[in-house]
């Protein structure tokens, strides 16, 4: 069976990412690293959600952030005002932001290309904007800080619980993913991306299509932001900025659109890479930059997806 | 039975009256062609027909029920489907993936099911392959099934796009220039295409410009001049009449067409 053949069946696809998430500790030789690891699945997870939209349907968001902060910030508002357990909030933070999402989604939906990538980008900053004026809920631009989450009885404290946690996550978000691809509503999204009006003809409903997977993708990131607050114990709203939905963008185009896999990788190497880099001090950002622009310009389609293709090329030569 | 009816439709683009009060009706079970020289309405015609403009003014009839100022996929879901002069493939997906969308109104699941691929998704993806496998069988695609759509060639292309329309059990399929493009082989196979979806239930609407093609297998021919209605009638009547001829044709074209013709 060739790579990509591989990669396209759902079960295979599933053990190879919950293994990925079991080994991975083993060659771990400090608590440092599983930090690192839970922050990629936390990522990966949004990036998912994001992939769904861009990848498979073809519309963009320039916002997604937005509901990044929306699921961060249920989880420190929620806890520290009003005194509800972590975990309701995170469920109603995720709750919130699909209500959000279908109410912005309705109008800017109809928009097509750059149109939809600015109006997205006009939500993304107006979550910023209020998350920065309404000090008296959360904290202002000095932020806030996250009551840790505490299940049935136990405290979440260590960066290996947590990793845990969002590996475990991540591995059933993705499974969600892979399913909704092979399955009708996966088939109707995906011909969207290449034809709407061919979609129309057939009897798919564009609009209510495009929705229903802005809403998935807005709980997606949703959670993520819950998970994100939580881990830090603090959040502050650049997790909702402008800068957190392009890299969000970036972990999607990088690793693959349209490549659920990808979306890992592309969480990995924005999470990781800033990391390794550090050791050249002031070059750091230029560095992840070029390296960003080196990848892009030799594997165009993103890692996965580009690998995958250069994979099957060999096989036929 | 008439399957589909259009009374006095018009819609005018920026002060140009593209259709102008055209009516036609179609008999369940017909070849029914729309022809007329370039620029004369007849793509405007199907995109009003099918959904895609919203007419000025008149009215459409699906079998017996007005379906005036509906969206394409309402018109879909009522048995209309149509394909495009212009290609709209998906290209990203497989042939076979392509033709399964065409069954997108008779799949029955729920976007939770979906998510969770509960056994009722397995059983309607199984269900919905074989159908889409069926669908091309007929237009002759089964052995490139699991190809990119974007590797095929443009006369399988053109195709690929009326399986995937059959594949949504239409009971009125609207062609718009199936043969634009394709050389004599791929125009003959065509014919044959159309034929056996005739003689499956279905009602066709062609808009073509291959005259060959349009005299072959139409039972009535509608000619449209500058948005108007210019005639109607069997092949034999449209092809004789001076007016059609000379409008359609001119004077130079006339000749042309009573070479290949004989």
């Amino acid at each position: 069976m060739s790579l990509r053949a591989l990669l396209q069946t759902r079960l295979s696809t599933a053990i190879l990412v919950a293994a990925i998430v079991i080994v991975l500790p083993l060659f771990f030789p400090s608590a440092y690293y599983y930090r690192i690891g839970a922050l990629v699945f936390i990522f990966a997870l949004a990036v998912v959600g994001l992939n769904l939209l861009m990848g498979f349907a073809g519309q963009v968001s320039l916002g997604h952030a937005g509901f990044l902060g929306i699921g961060a910030y249920s989880v420190a508002i929620g806890p520290v005002h009003f005194g509800a357990p972590s975990w309701l909030c995170l469920f109603a933070g995720a709750a919130l932001s699909g209500v959000v999402a279908f109410a912005v989604g309705r109008p800017i939906l109809r928009l097509k290309g750059h149109y939809l990538a600015v109006a997205t980008l006009g939500f993304g900053l107006l979550v910023a904007i209020i998350l920065n004026n309404e000090a008296g809920w959360t904290g202002g631009p000095d932020g806030m800080s996250v009551p840790k989450l505490t299940l049935f009885g136990w405290r979440v404290l260590g960066a290996d619980a947590w990793y845990w946690i969002a590996g475990t996550t991540f591995v059933g978000g993705f499974v969600l993913a892979i399913n909704l691809m092979e399955s009708p509503t996966g088939r109707a999204l995906q011909a969207i991306h290449d034809s709407e009006i061919a979609a129309r003809v057939l009897g798919i409903d564009v609009a209510r299509k495009k929705l229903t997977i802005f809403i998935i993708s807005a709980i997606y990131a949703s959670v993520a932001g819950s998970y994100l607050a939580l881990f830090n114990a603090y959040i502050t709203p650049d997790a909702a900025g402008f800068l957190r939905s392009i890299e969000l963008v970036a972990m999607v185009v990088l690793g693959g659109m349209g490549s659920i896999f990808g979306s890992l990788v592309g969480a990995a190497v924005l999470v990781v890479l800033p990391q390794v880099l550090t050791v050249f001090h002031e070059y750091e950002q230029a560095l992840l930059g070029l390296i960003v622009m080196v990848f892009m310009i030799f594997l165009r389609q993103g890692i996965i997806p580009s690998i995958a293709a250069r994979v099957a090329g060999w096989r036929k030569c | 039975m008439l399957i589909l009816e259009a009374e006095r439709l018009a819609i005018a683009f920026g002060g140009v009256r593209a259709i102008d009060g055209v009516s036609i009706s179609i008999a369940a079970g017909q070849v029914f062609s729309i022809i007329g020289p370039n620029g004369s309405g007849k793509t405007t015609l199907f995109n009003l027909v099918s959904g895609i403009y919203t007419p000025n003014d008149g009215s459409i009839r699906l079998a017996g029920e007005t379906v005036t100022g509906l969206a394409p996929e309402q018109l879909a879901r009522r048995g209309l489907s149509r394909t495009f002069q212009n290609l709209q493939i998906f290209s990203r997906m497989s042939v076979l993936e392509n033709v399964m969308v065409g069954r997108h109104r008779h799949e029955r699941t729920g976007i939770l099911a979906d998510l969770l691929h509960w056994p009722s998704v397995a059983r309607q993806n199984q269900a919905t392959r074989e159908a889409a496998r069926a669908a091309l069988a007929r237009v002759s695609l089964a052995d490139v099934a699991n190809r990119p759509a974007g590797s095929l060639a443009y006369g399988a292309l053109k195709r690929l796009e009326i399986a995937r329309a059959l594949a949504s059990e239409p009971t009125v399929l609207l062609l718009d220039e199936p043969a634009a493009g394709c050389n004599p082989v791929e125009t003959q196979e065509l014919d044959h295409v159309i034929r056996s979806i005739v003689k499956g239930g279905i009602t066709v609407v062609l808009v073509e410009h291959d005259m060959r093609l349009v005299m072959n297998i139409s039972d009535r021919v509608h000619v449209l001049a500058n948005g108007r209605t210019l005639a109607e009638g069997s092949p034999e009547q449209v092809r004789s009449d001076p007016a059609v001829i000379e409008a359609y044709l001119g004077v130079h074209g006339s000749q042309e067409a009573g070479r290949a013709f004989d």
